[in-house]
């Protein structure tokens, strides 16, 4: 009887400790942002295994819950080596768990290396994709437009609008034709869903907090500088918002449940003629059926808001995806790692994959002209990155403080376009929760 | 026999309490010990004190404003649920035609996760909003009144099977009785079915009371507390806090044990109560 309970407690115990090592640790452990590109990282673990014989498990994340799984499994034994940092304030969430990457051929490779994360002299985030957005249209749609006996303005091309002033009256003359142009609105729907509303409260607020910070001679890499805000251009912000809303397909009071998708599918199946968003929505276009609107179709223009000398503003152009590697994992593994994205961004194989595959813009020397992405989108955003007379406005919006100013900004524009704030409430509110949340990421 | 049993105990109970360790016992511990720091991952803690605690009532924290918005749909679900479940169970123990048929329609709803049932009433509720040309994040009042809607739609039909099988209960004799002595249906409900039932009430009441109270799914998906925040409960409140801005879970998990404290009240109460109860019958 004895023997038997022992036997028992054996198996159990035995049980246990199976379990608890069930992690393969032998391979380079990365922790994947990009849930669109998570079968394409399979197939490069698999070609990088096939070359060198050292795997990579690649774990994605669900969208919109990297943050959430990073801090679940950067605390366990068989932590993420590569992991990655969404700009400064990721820095400082994770600066406990980054390595500094100065020395490594990574960073060497860099083209522009104002773009990496740096605290002092360390460098601890390395850019690996710039993304571009701006104003998607459809030619088609455009030329139709253009071709109205009857329209309101004089515009021949789209190339003639560089100003809020001319989009403005293009977009609203537009509107007046939108039955002859057979569309139910200029922009599609302004989707403030929450969750569904950083093309606002993110991407578009962007742009009026650049010329901000330029005014207030912001140091981006210095925090004290912009850890209070004015929201100086907080009227031009109203000025294109309120275009968008009263040029769109959807009353403003239906925002609330509106999505990403469904503003990419008014665009795919030709309801509308313009929407604001960037490259990576290019596969949302081509991917929706039934869509109208051919490759050669679709192009960007810039977001312009009514600043002086907007003329030569460009797409909004930058990154905030950064790799990190955790410092806490072995220094066998770290060096595998570095390895790794050595061999991706800097071999045959590896550049084939990111340029052809992934499509990134990828910011490093390795890569030349005809390696660049195939897309029409990303390849439009390479051809406005290199325009002589052009500036491209960076990406600041990777200092805005947290997840929850930028719901809440959201928030706020919903009920703004629903008619129950004021937009005096909106701009009180963004430099109130601005301040608040920064003195808590300090404290 | 008992030095058997004596010498079997650990077997018996080690995995439970292993399971018990594991799961609730040391992530508890933790989980107040984290309380008191500022964290980004478990294991890079720093002791802060109090700040946390402070932080929480401190102007501009959504907390109090999520713990009012809670008690209020907690009082307002808590009685329409009940209410509803009772007058459904008398219905449904009257021997209509197509009782049976009933009974599972009505405790269907509960078969369907928290999710899937916010996210098809958010369609419904938009699809009669519509008509008035705005959606449910227009006014916090729509979302709370869809919360409750959502809420009854979920416990109603749970809480009516618990009340049909107390009224089955119940002796056909005392009816015959009451009938013979000229009681009217309503002295039969209030002096006979009342009392007799009251101990499925105190049961249905604490249930509905703390899953009101502790409910997360349903708020998630169906306002995600929009408009603003003025729609999100305690749960989501935590969540939002938690993960929302950097440098704030040590907030959030403050947070958690307040939330704790409450919860473990309710569930002293309902204890106290529902052991009072069974002495009386």
């Amino acid at each position: 009887m004895k023997k038997i309970s022992l036997l028992l407690l054996v198996v159990l115990l035995g049980m246990l400790l199976l379990s608890s090592c069930g992690g393969q640790q032998d391979s380079i452990y990365f922790l994947n942002f990009k849930p669109e590109s998570a079968a394409i990282y399979d197939e490069i673990a698999r070609a990088y295994k096939n070359e060198t014989g050292v795997s990579l498990r690649v774990v994605t994340a669900a969208s919109g819950t990297y943050e959430q799984t990073l801090k679940s499994e950067i605390g366990k034994t068989d932590a993420p080596v590569i992991f990655q940092i969404n700009g400064p304030v990721g820095y400082t969430a994770w600066k406990d768990y980054c390595l500094n990457l100065k020395d490594t051929a990574i960073y060497r490779h860099l083209s522009d290396k104002s773009m990496a994360i740096t605290d002092g002299d360390g460098v601890y985030g390395i850019p690996y994709v710039v993304e571009g957005y701006g104003i998607i249209y459809n030619k088609k749609i455009m030329n139709a437009y253009f071709a109205l006996q009857n329209r309101g303005t004089s515009f021949q091309s789209v190339e003639e609008v560089n100003s809020f002033v001319e989009l403005k009256a293009l977009v609203e003359d537009m509107t007046a034709h939108k039955s002859e142009l057979g569309i139910d609105g200029v922009f599609a729907a302004t989707s403030l869903k929450s969750g569904e509303d950083w093309r606002w409260q993110t991407h578009l607020a962007n742009v009026p907090m650049y010329y901000e910070f330029l005014d207030e001679n912001v140091d981006l890499t210095k925090p004290e500088t912009y850890k209070n805000v004015l929201f100086s251009y907080a009227d031009r912000y109203k000025a294109i918002f309120d275009l968008y809303l009263n040029n769109s397909t959807t009353d403003p009071k239906l925002l609330g449940t509106k999505q990403v998708a469904d503003s990419m599918a008014e665009f795919a199946l030709g309801k509308c003629a313009m929407v604001q968003n960037g490259n990576w929505a290019y596969a949302q276009i081509a991917d929706v059926s039934g869509n109208t609107v051919k490759e050669e179709d679709v192009g960007f223009m810039p977001i312009y808001i009514g600043v002086s000398e907007e003329e030569s503003q460009g797409l909004c152009i930058g990154t905030e995806n950064y790799f990190a590697i955790n410092k806490n994992a072995d220094p066998k593994k770290q060096e595998e790692a570095l390895a790794f994205l050595e061999w991706l961004f800097t071999s045959e194989t590896g550049k084939q994959y990111v340029s052809k595959k992934l499509d990134f813009i990828a910011p490093f020397d390795t890569f030349t002209d005809s390696e660049k992405p195939s897309d029409p989108l990303g390849r439009e955003v390479n051809e406005w990155l290199n325009r002589e007379e052009t500036y491209s406005i960076p990406w600041v919006f990777t200092v805005f403080p947290s997840q929850n100013f930028k719901s809440d900004f959201g928030a706020a524009l919903l009920q703004y376009a629903q008619g129950n704030k004021s937009w005096e409430e909106v701009k009180s509110l963004f430099v109130n929760r601005w301040a608040q949340e920064y003195a808590s990421l300090q404290n | 026999m008992q030095k058997t049993l004596k010498r079997y105990f650990p077997i018996f109970v080690a995995p439970t309490l292993l399971a018990f360790l594991i799961a609730f016992a040391i992530p508890f511990i933790m989980g107040i010990y984290l309380s008191f720091t500022k964290f980004t991952t478990v294991t890079n803690a720093q002791f802060v004190g109090l700040y946390n605690y402070k932080q929480i009532f401190t102007a501009g924290d959504h907390f109090l404003h999520a713990l009012w918005f809670t008690v209020k749909f907690t009082v307002v679900s808590t009685i329409t649920v009940n209410v509803i479940a009772f007058c459904l169970a008398l219905l449904l123990t009257k021997g209509l035609r197509g009782t049976h048929f009933f009974r599972t329609v009505f405790f269907m709803p509960n078969l369907i996760g928290g999710i899937v049932l916010g996210y098809i009433w958010q369609l419904i509720i938009n699809g009669f909003l519509s008509g008035l040309g705005v959606d449910i994040t227009y006014s916090a009042n729509y979302g709370f009144w869809g919360l409750v809607l959502l809420t009854n739609w979920q416990l109603v039909g749970y809480m009516m099977i618990i009340y049909i099988a107390g009224l089955q209960n119940i002796s056909k004799e005392m009816y015959e009785a009451a009938s013979i002595d000229g009681a009217r249906p309503m002295q039969v409900l209030r002096h006979i079915t009342l009392p007799l039932v009251m101990p499925s009430i105190t049961i249905c009441f604490f249930l509905t009371l703390t899953n009101s109270f502790k409910m997360f799914d349903q708020n998630y998906a169906l306002t995600a507390g929009a408009p603003g925040r003025e729609t999100s409960m305690l749960a989501l409140d935590i969540f939002q806090t938690f993960y929302g801005s950097v440098g704030s879970e040590g907030i959030g998990q403050a947070k958690a044990v307040i939330f704790f404290i409450l919860v473990a009240l309710l569930a002293g109460i309902q204890l106290y109560f529902t052991r009072k109860r069974e002495v009386d019958v």
